[in-house]
């Protein structure tokens, strides 16, 4: 029905081609093809960020690309902040410092302040708000957020 | 065990941030049919004819549902009234409302084929967009006055006109009158989730999914719908992505139930965030305020008319109206108090329970009066808040009294905020006392499994919306049986599994399945009792149980290790059942006196850049009467959370109509909520306890608070920093730039 392309791409890891519908987003294909619900669909406007994944270590809004963009790239999603040993220090201090009230726009906070820690280990308060001015919570659990970042850049440094 | 008290890892948190966690629109049913709605461009229409014959051609797609294929007369339904269509029928009456929807096998199928179908309508110049039109001689009716039953004002657009108050407003002397008019904008809700709604036909019955706050009103709304026993629907409601009232009326369940039965699949529709702004929102309002004072700022009488612009159908905004109007006059000692609330409709989104339920609209106006009272008195603004406040115990409206210190509250914020200190220029502050009745009526049922390996199952149909539900329930379950908090599981979300709950509303769930949840965890303590009595040969009396533990006269057990010995070899387990009733009270204006009262008093202090009218919160303080935080985190987070969502309303958010009665701002780009870039430079929240709530544990419900009085309190610190007073909200760079542009005279 509609026209698709095969695109090779890295997605938490493993190495997948994907046959991919070339007017479908990122989003759509993480959510509806291949099961990566994790990443949230909210204003498909690039305004929420509930949507973000890194991609080449980059931030993005999954909503706003479409999926044959990824074409050689490499993309992690919340689904793939996991380590071997649990939970990674930042998904961890998120819980410690109640940074989850509703939890739909964690995945996005946490892939965007993911990117920021690895651009930046050591963040200011400043830093944190602009790095993650982009992802909407309307819990507003903005200064948990925050304080979430910066224990675990804390925790990283130690 | 002391989980009373402590702030675990919140409860289901480890999905939450795995990617793992289950909302709605992850919820993928086999052989599901995907639904597109079809919406006008206008609010108010005559549909004149509609053709989906091009729509139909589309490959995938299955049918297009329209008023035509639906039972003659219209299925209705709502809380208060039943006033809300299936889908629209002969006429829109707001901008969003679905004339048809389209069942396809793939979205892209369903999208395309939304765009064929061809709508013939009329579009109806006359419609309602304010209040004034609503209540103009010759306004056309936004409801049709056959389904206003017996109602005296089916003939106009006035739902309802509630009168509350007590004394004589018009016996009582005053040395000062105060009158004025403020306005409050429509907002909306903008949960990070937009709503969704899935059916499929379940043998003889039938399966929803939603991402509803209220499963067990759903549950009874499709029964009745669809006239089948309760125990045929089966709603399943994964926890919402936020809430915040939006989500707890029944919208779209109906439409996909029927479509999931002509299909004989199931179907889903998933909302873009788009689409939800046009179906939920904020009532806006008009307030009127006039009330009288002695020479030392005691009051003498207050009266109030408010008239709510509520839109299309009621949804549950009457009650908002009647619940917020009943306590309008706020924790003020009056003697006599006159209120007229009017719910009124228009060719708008429906308007229904929000955040605060009414109160911010009426506390912005009320709270901005009382300063202007002070200032020509020459009173400080806090002190002629602590002169009227009802004292604890005192009754401050007939039949209700003040459930707490609430001067503490108010001293407490007023310290934090530096209230007196010396101001820098362009600086002001600002202080506001709000209060928000909890629930009239409540009923929670509970079951809790101890199982035989010292875990525990609790079941519960509150919906965890983000406040934290599940943390608190496994808390008190921690601290009564003794079991580790990573030992329990809460079971929410699924009628089929879950005991009945009246609803997730009004901050009430940590008091009323909270108590629901330890009676449950008291008959499992009672039964273990008896094991123990019988084990150890003593008599039950003698048995004591605290915290877990059973303390008989000369040893003590844990209530898990009696239970494993009385139940060896077979195991098994012990069930609870625990059940909390706030039965109706007939008398009562309301139906019934308030559970507990949300007590808040915020303090802000703002600086304000007299060259654009910005303004920036320098420090921002809520200090909540809470009775007991049960988790102090959770509570900071709600605080915090109805704080920044306050300021929404306060600076930045409103809903923007063209003269078609269109929202021109729709979505996030046009439409701001405060970002982390937005946050007052110091923001404080903080509660008081005195363990006095009705709650286990002396606890009150708390999310509401910290939001009833950010407009009046923020507001008030611009007055003081600019001399200028503002009566429409949101405080936008522009509003206030216009305000310092004016004269002294004020044109």
């Amino acid at each position: 029905m509609n026209r698709t392309l095969t695109i090779e791409t890295t997605i938490n890891g493993r190495r997948r081609s994907l046959d991919v519908a070339v007017n479908h987003t990122l989003l759509d294909v993480l959510r509806d093809d291949i099961d990566l619900t994790g990443t949230k669909e909210c204003c498909v406007v690039g305004e929420c960020g509930a949507c973000t994944v890194i991609i080449d270590g980059r931030p993005m809004n999954s909503c706003l690309m479409l999926a044959v963009e990824i074409d050689g790239s490499e993309v992690t999603t919340v689904e793939g902040l996991e380590l071997e040993e649990g939970l990674s220090p930042l998904q961890g201090a998120f819980l410690d410092e109640g940074a989850t009230q509703c939890g739909f726009c964690i995945p996005g906070q946490l892939m965007a302040a993911t990117a920021l820690l690895q651009q930046n280990p050591d963040p200011t308060v400043e830093e944190i708000q602009e790095g993650l001015a982009g992802n909407l919570c309307r819990c507003a659990g903005y200064e948990q957020i925050t304080k979430a970042v910066l224990a675990a850049a804390r925790g990283v440094k130690q | 065990m002391n989980a009373v008290g402590s702030s675990p890892r919140r409860g289901g948190g480890y999905g939450r941030v795995t990617g793992h966690q289950e909302y709605l629109a992850d919820i993928k049913l086999p052989d599901a049919l995907h639904v597109k709605l079809v919406t006008l461009e206008c609010a108010r229409a005559r549909i004149n004819a509609i053709d989906s014959t091009e729509a139909e051609q589309v490959p995938g797609v299955h049918f297009v549902m329209t008023a035509a294929d639906l039972p003659d007369p219209m299925p209705r339904f709502g809380p208060q009234f039943q006033d809300r269509p299936v889908i629209a029928v002969g006429e829109t009456k707001y901008h969003g409302e679905p004339v048809a929807a389209v069942a396809a096998e793939t979205k892209d199928a369903a999208e395309e084929a939304a765009l064929l179908v061809k709508v013939d309508y009329t579009k109806l110049e006359d419609g309602i967009f304010s209040v004034a039109d609503a209540l103009a001689p010759d306004a056309v009716l936004v409801q049709d006055p056959a389904l206003r039953g017996a109602s005296s004002f089916a003939q106009t657009n006035i739902i309802d006109e509630k009168h509350f108050g007590w004394g004589d407003i018009d016996d009582q002397e005053a040395h000062l009158v105060v009158e004025d008019s403020f306005q409050f904008p429509m907002v909306t809700h903008f949960a990070i989730e937009p709503h969704g709604f899935m059916a499929a036909p379940d043998g003889d019955g039938i399966e929803v999914w939603s991402t509803i706050q209220h499963p067990y009103l759903l549950q009874k709304i499709m029964a009745k719908m669809l006239d089948l026993p309760l125990s045929k629907v089966r709603v399943h409601a994964p926890d919402p992505g936020g809430g915040f009232g939006g989500k707890q009326i029944p919208k779209f369940e109906p439409l996909v139930a029927f479509m999931a039965l002509r299909a004989g699949r199931p179907v889903r529709l998933v909302l873009s965030l788009d689409e939800t702004f046009q179906q939920v929102r904020r009532s806006s309002a008009e307030i009127r305020v006039r009330a009288g004072f002695t020479a030392e700022g005691v009051f003498t009488f207050m009266d109030i008319e408010t008239n709510f612009l509520v839109g299309a159908y009621v949804d549950i905004a009457d009650r908002v109206v009647s619940k917020s109007s009943y306590s309008g006059a706020g924790p003020y000692r009056i003697p006599a108090v006159k209120i007229i609330g009017r719910t009124i409709l228009s060719h708008t989104t429906p308007s229904t329970a929000f955040r605060g339920f009414g109160i911010p609209q009426i506390g912005w106006a009320r709270e901005s009066l009382i300063d202007e009272a002070a200032l020509q008195l020459g009173i400080d603004r806090l002190q002629i808040r602590l002169l009227n406040l009802a004292r604890y115990k005192e009754p401050f409206i007939p039949s209700e009294e003040a459930d707490g210190d609430w001067e503490q509250t108010v001293r407490t914020a007023a310290k934090r905020i530096g209230w007196g200190d010396p101001l820098p220029p362009n600086r002001g502050r600002g202080i506001a006392v709000g209060l928000k009745s909890g629930p009239t009526t409540g009923l929670s049922y509970s079951t809790v499994r101890l199982l035989y390996d010292g875990s525990a199952m609790v079941y519960a149909g509150t919906s965890d919306m983000g406040q934290g539900a599940r943390t608190i329930f496994a808390q008190i379950t921690a601290e009564e049986l003794g079991v580790p908090l990573d030992d329990i599981t809460v079971v929410m979300g699924d009628t089929s599994v879950v005991p009945y709950d009246q609803q997730t509303s009004a901050s009430r769930s940590s008091v009323l399945m909270g108590t629901a949840v330890q009676r449950a965890c008291f008959e499992i303590q009672g039964k273990v009792r008896a094991m123990a009595a019988k084990l150890y040969n003593v008599d039950e009396g003698d048995i004591k149980v605290d915290q877990g533990r059973l303390l008989l006269p000369d040893r003590e057990f844990s209530v898990v290790d009696v239970m494993q010995e009385a139940l060896a070899p077979l195991g098994g387990e012990v069930i609870g059942n625990g059940e909390m009733r706030k039965d109706k009270e007939p008398d009562h204006p309301l139906g019934g006196t308030a559970a507990f009262f949300e007590f808040n008093c915020t303090a802000s202090e703002v600086e304000v850049d007299m060259e654009t009218g910005h303004v920036t919160l320098v420090k921002h303080v809520t200090v909540g009467d809470v009775g007991k935080a049960l988790n102090p985190l959770q509570v900071t987070m709600q605080d915090d959370g109805a704080a920044i969502m306050g300021l929404g309303h306060t600076l930045m958010e409103h809903y923007i109509f063209d003269n078609e009665g269109r929202v021109r701002n729709i979505g996030a780009i046009d439409y701001r909520i405060l970002t982390s870039m937005d946050l007052p430079l110091d923001l404080h929240s903080e509660s008081v306890e005195n363990a006095d709530g009705p709650g286990p544990y002396g606890i009150k419900g708390v999310s509401e608070g910290s939001l009833l009085v950010t407009a009046p309190a923020v507001g008030a610190a611009v007055r003081e920093a600019t001399g200028k007073i503002i009566r429409d909200l949101p405080l936008t760079p522009q509003r206030v730039w216009e305000a310092l542009q004016e004269d002294e005279n004020g044109s």
